[in-house]
């Protein structure tokens, strides 16, 4: 299709709009990411890690990381940890996008975050494949990303006014913390929070930030050991 | 900051976990089968990295737990807290909590 046929393209236009009804908060949410990465690496690489990246959960996480030098493959296993849920996603996506040629769906599906996901639930709920799905999740990726950019760099421009003594990096950690409480949804969930939040400060000492990776081990070991329990229990 | 030959390549790889994450079930031309150990897995080790980095955010300065209670941190983690329980979101907490943090910090000093 030419440029022009895909913005014509009703689906593309659909996806689009729908997109921009999240706009408000996706701006507000990128900003906030703008601000925390200016203030813990400074403008250009902020930049660059909005443009690669683009996961703004792990971006967040692994900036701690980065501004005090953890080993590269502790920030990385990290942000992987954050990212698992997309493992899950790329198990639905594939469903609507998996009949396209292996190229076009893997780039495709790096720009399909959690938004995306939420908002194609709600436009298309049979969960098959049907007409219009890619053309649709075009739009609405390519506007979500366009907006998560422009907030980026709104707030790379404005943090990168204030010093750092301000201490605005510390919206970055509130972002966190509301993230973490909106997936404390059952009891595992809870226990393996504070047994990580515990771990992680008691084995601060360790060198390489490795409490972050004990942390992880721990609150997920005790996860599947509870929930091998009560399948245990159910199968008795 | 450890320089750009520390933070280019660390950044460019976390875009490499972003690809592959996302990419995991659509790389293959086979249909996907998801392990359950995967799916028993997520239920805590997202929540779980973000908390591990995110507590000695909160509670230690220079390696150690604070030992005062005049950190401007811990007020505004209590007052984002509070703001989720009465109205669950994403801003809603962050600007509360800024709310208590920014004087704290900058009139205060602490």
């Amino acid at each position: 299709m030419t440029p022009r046929a895909v913005l014509r393209d009703a689906e593309v236009r659909r996806g689009a709009r729908d997109m921009l009804a999240f706009g408000p908060a996706l701006v507000a949410w990128a900003m906030v990411s703008g601000v925390a990465m200016t203030q813990a690496l400074g403008p250009g690489l902020a930049l660059l890690m909005s443009l690669t990246v683009f996961a703004g959960s792990a971006q967040l996480t692994a900036l701690p990381l980065l501004a005090s030098g953890a080993p590269m493959w502790v920030v990385w296993a990290s942000a992987a940890c954050v990212n698992l849920r997309f493992v899950i996603f790329s198990a639905t996506w594939r469903v609507h996008i998996g009949h396209l040629p292996r190229t076009r769906r893997v780039a495709l599906g790096y720009f399909l975050a959690d938004l995306n996901l939420v908002v194609f639930q709600k436009a298309w709920r049979s969960a098959v494949r049907e007409a219009g799905q890619v053309p649709y999740l075009v739009g609405g990726a390519a506007t979500s990303w366009t907006i998560w950019q422009a907030g980026t760099c709104a707030g790379i421009f404005f943090s990168s006014m204030v010093p750092t003594t301000w201490g605005l990096g510390f919206a970055g950690t509130l972002s966190m913390l509301g993230i973490a409480y909106s997936l404390l949804d059952s009891r595992v969930a809870w226990l393996g929070a504070a047994l990580s939040a515990l771990a992680a400060v008691a084995a601060y000492a360790l060198p390489l930030k490795l409490n972050i990776l004990v942390a992880i081990a721990a609150a997920v070991g005790l996860g599947l050991l509870m929930q091998g329990g009560r399948r245990a229990a159910r199968a008795a | 900051m450890n320089g750009w030959t520390y933070a280019v390549p660390a950044i460019l790889g976390l875009a490499v976990v972003t690809f592959v994450t996302r990419n995991v079930f659509l790389w293959s031309e086979r249909e996907p089968r998801i392990p359950e150990g995967l799916k028993r897995a997520l239920q805590v080790a997202p929540l779980a990295a973000i908390v591990a980095v995110l507590a000695p955010e909160i509670v230690m300065t220079h390696g150690h737990v604070v030992d005062t209670w005049r950190d401007a941190r811990l007020f505004g983690a209590v007052a984002g807290s509070a703001w989720y329980v009465l109205r669950p979101g994403m801003l809603g907490p962050l600007l509360a909590g800024m709310a208590v943090y920014l004087p704290l910090h900058l009139g205060l000093g602490w």
